[in-house]
């Protein structure tokens, strides 16, 4: 197979990048091709490589980087169906956000830089599904990082826009540390970077150290991917604009975490201490998240949380030995995800505000965004994972997973014996799974239902008088002010509404695509994919649950809403809820009755921020306290302290300096005589 | 005689010479005070010489040349005294005090900085 397609892949758009920053400041015209047609290329290539790769086969190359005298570092391709699969899911969503961020930040002065960087996190997404060396994966990861951090930071003039993006880029470094070492680690005791080197290692059981290994690389993975200690900074990253969250923090890099671990699949397999302590973080971030997204008011952020459950998702199925189901639904989701996003887009734009609550009292926002409206309704269904959408089947598969592995069968499919999956770990994603997928349903329904289907929204005389526009956050929760780059009336410019349906395409039809053992379980592992009786009995009836949970909560709090009383579960929040506008007190929550006492927590992600700000913010910006009195007041005194000593010494010379001649003599007078005598004594 | 007459001799005059130099404040007069040194010295020499019967007369030959250059520097000391006068309007010495550190009034200072100078070659 010609090497050079592959090449090109992650090549064009980098050099679409440096292209887009060289002209884009002086010719405007060019930045917009220049952004689109690379990335699309690439996206072209990325599927043609798949298509020439075809099913079952590995492309491997490699020339030789440097000599390092340890383990060689290697620039080369390791291309399998899972790289060809994600490749091509990367392209398709890289290249919707480039045309639909040509409308979204059309009159953005800066828009050169943020397609430019868009592109440079493409080429990096590229390069690490198809380096086939650890370090060189690394460089993509950490330009991933450096991307993130800059396209969080687009809206600089916000302060909240920075200081999540500072957030995101420390949180997800404090896993790369670790990662960087898991890595050395791994090299070390592989004796090679290269991915096919190490696996083979793995395979004979050649690694020295493999839970200290897999636990390393878990940080990393945890940073990345927003699994539960690390998981802050997603949620925060929704101060970047709508395209970004869609691209980044939905589609592509919040998978290359969960993607390293499918492809290093065979080392977790050495150790079932790491498979637990990852099925424990999937558990509780999928629970967790999904709690806080019942109770969140920010669109954006119901999605973020969202995001964060779903790769819990992921990181089960990998604990349960499947990296097939993981990385079906890695590909479910980032179609139906970056969909839900770029809607929500479009949806924000129409209501110029980030809050459901507003949402539905704006009048007519459904008809106003018909194409949003549906796609997001298509989407959330995919979500919630009702047949026959792509979500259903990926996220049977993953329940499948796991029951298997709770059987002590893990569907490992030739990657390592079913006995090194823990029976614990299977169940601990089992229950949790069912439980967030009950979850999962109810969030959507209310998000769908809140912002969408409030009488205040249809009987649109009662909400006119209100103002839309009312800024309805609660003080201390960030909020992600989005310009408004669109023109309301034409709330869905052409190039944001055709990307919805083109991403609508895979959301609905993906799926199917796991029915037939030669489909797409020929491309990646072999394995069947297709939903067991139980699991999809049970999963499809707890979603369905969910949703119809969701919906009678809020038709009860919709009707005390119209029988003029306040809900029961408002009246004990009205201190805390005292400062907060009087829109929250209109509008029918089914979130506030669903969760109960546990409202108040989960809007603000379980206080696990404010748990970070008293254990680590507060210290280090403690010691950074001290050492700055340490600089300022003690190095800083003795530089000083020489300056002025040298002042004074010079002064007090000074004062021998009368310019009488008298004085100088006597002077001289004493010296003599006292020379004399100790001359003489 | 006994060499000492003149050695004390000598030596109280060289003090009236050293007290008139550092403390009279009419320059005349402190150049009057360097002559006094001078002949003290030149009286040293003229004892010694005599004391030592040195053949040469190294000692009284050397007081020719003393002499000579006192005159020589006494000339000079004048006219200089004289130019400073004409400029500044006074033979103070106290006064000419223009090579002094300009930012302190050198003429109210000058005797704690002699101390303090002192204090510091002392210790």
């Amino acid at each position: 197979m010609n090497l050079a397609l592959p090449t090109l892949v992650p090549v064009l758009p980098a050099l679409g990048a440096a292209a887009t920053l060289a002209v884009g400041k002086r010719a405007p015209g060019l930045a917009r091709p220049l952004a689109i047609v690379p990335v699309a290329v690439s996206a072209v290539l990325a599927l043609v490589v798949a298509l020439q790769l075809g099913t079952g086969q590995v492309l491997e190359s490699a020339t030789r980087l440097t000599p390092t005298g340890g383990p060689e570092i290697t620039l080369g391709f390791y291309l399998d169906g899972y790289s060809s699969l994600i490749s091509v899911l990367v392209g398709l969503v890289a290249t919707c956000v480039q045309v639909y961020s040509t409308a979204y930040l059309k009159d953005d002065l800066r828009y050169p830089s943020y397609a430019a960087l868009v592109s440079l996190f493409t080429a990096a997404m590229f390069l690490v599904v198809y380096s086939g060396d650890l370090i060189v994966l690394l460089v993509g990861w950490e330009v991933m990082g450096i991307c993130s951090y800059f396209l969080i930071g687009h809206h600089w003039e916000s302060a909240d826009a920075r200081s999540a993006s500072l957030k995101a880029f420390l949180v997800t470094k404090l896993g790369d540390v670790p990662f960087l070492f898991g890595i050395f680690l791994l090299g070390a005791d592989a004796g090679s970077f290269r991915v096919s080197d190490v696996l083979a290692a793995a395979g004979e059981g050649r690694l020295g150290h493999p839970t200290l290994i897999a636990l390393l690389l878990l940080a990393g993975v945890a940073g990345k991917s927003a699994q539960f200690p690390l998981h802050t900074w997603l949620p925060d990253a929704m101060a970047g604009p709508t395209p970004v969250s869609a691209l980044i923090h939905a589609a592509t890099m919040v998978a290359a975490g969960i993607y390293l671990v499918a492809r290093l699949l065979p080392v977790f397999l050495l150790s079932g201490a790491a498979l637990v302590v990852l099925a424990v973080m999937a558990a509780v971030t999928m629970i967790g998240s999904a709690l806080c997204a019942l109770a969140q008011d920010d669109l954006k952020r119901v999605l973020a949380y969202s995001t964060v459950g779903q790769l819990g998702y992921m990181a089960g199925a990998l604990a349960s030995g499947d990296r097939e189901a993981s990385v079906f639904h890695l590909v479910s989701h980032g179609a139906f995800k970056a969909l839900l996003f770029l809607a929500a887009g479009v949806v924000i734009h129409a209501a110029h505000t980030n809050s459901i609550s507003v949402m539905s009292r704006t009048p007519g926002l459904r008809k106003r965004v018909p194409d949003a409206y549906w796609t997001m309704g298509i989407a959330l269904v995919a979500l919630i994972g009702l047949p026959p959408f792509s979500g259903f089947f990926s996220k049977e598969a993953v329940l499948t997973a796991a029951e298997h592995a709770a059987n002590g069968e893990a569907l490992t499919n030739g990657v390592g014996p079913a006995s090194a999956v823990p029976q614990a770990a299977g169940w601990i994603v089992l229950i949790s799974a069912a439980l967030t997928a009950l979850l999962t349903a109810a969030y959507a329904a209310r998000l769908f239902l809140v912002a969408f289907h409030s009488p205040a929204a249809s009987g649109a005389g009662l909400a006119a008088a209100a103002p839309v526009t009312l800024p309805d956050h609660e003080a201390g929760a960030p909020y992600s002010p989005e310009p408004d780059e669109a023109d309301p009336a034409t709330a869905e410019p052409p190039a944001m509404r055709w990307p919805l349906w083109v991403l609508a395409i895979p959301t609905m039809a993906f799926g199917v695509t796991s029915l037939r053992s030669d489909w797409l379980p020929a491309l990646l592992d072999g394995g069947s994919l297709r939903p067991s009786a139980v699991t999809a009995v049970t999963g499809t009836g707890l979603a369905v649950v969910g949703a119809l949970l969701a919906y009678g909560a809020w038709r009860s709090a919709t009707a005390r809403l119209g029988a003029g009383r306040p809900a029961p579960a408002l009246e004990g929040r009205v201190p805390e809820q005292a400062g907060a506008p009087a829109a929250e007190v209109i509008v029918a929550d089914p979130g506030r009755t669903l969760l109960g006492p546990l409202f108040g927590p989960a809007r603000h992600g379980f206080g696990v921020d404010r748990l970070y700000t008293a254990l680590f913010v507060r210290p280090v910006a403690a010691a950074a306290l001290l050492v700055r009195f340490l600089d300022r007041e003690v190095v800083e005194t003795y530089v000083r302290g020489t300056g002025a000593g040298a002042n004074l010494l010079g002064r007090a010379v000074r004062l021998a300096q009368t310019g009488n001649a008298q004085t100088y003599l006597s002077a001289l007078l004493a010296g003599v005589v006292l020379l004399a005598v100790l001359v003489a004594v | 005689m006994h060499l000492a007459y003149p050695v004390v001799l000598a030596a109280l005059l060289f003090s009236v010479g050293v007290y008139g130099v550092l403390a009279r404040r009419n320059v005349v007069l402190v150049l009057m005070s360097v002559e006094l040194m001078l002949n003290a010295v030149n009286l040293n020499l003229v004892a010694f010489d005599a004391w030592l019967r040195d053949s040469l007369h190294a000692g009284q030959a050397l007081t020719l040349f003393t002499i000579t250059i006192a005159a020589a520097e006494i000339g000079l000391g004048l006219a200089i005294v004289l130019l400073l006068f004409r400029a500044r309007g006074t033979a103070d010495v106290d006064r000419a005090t223009a090579l002094g550190d300009p930012a302190e009034s050198a003429a109210e200072e000058a005797p704690a900085g002699a101390e303090a100078l002192k204090g510091q070659a002392a210790a």
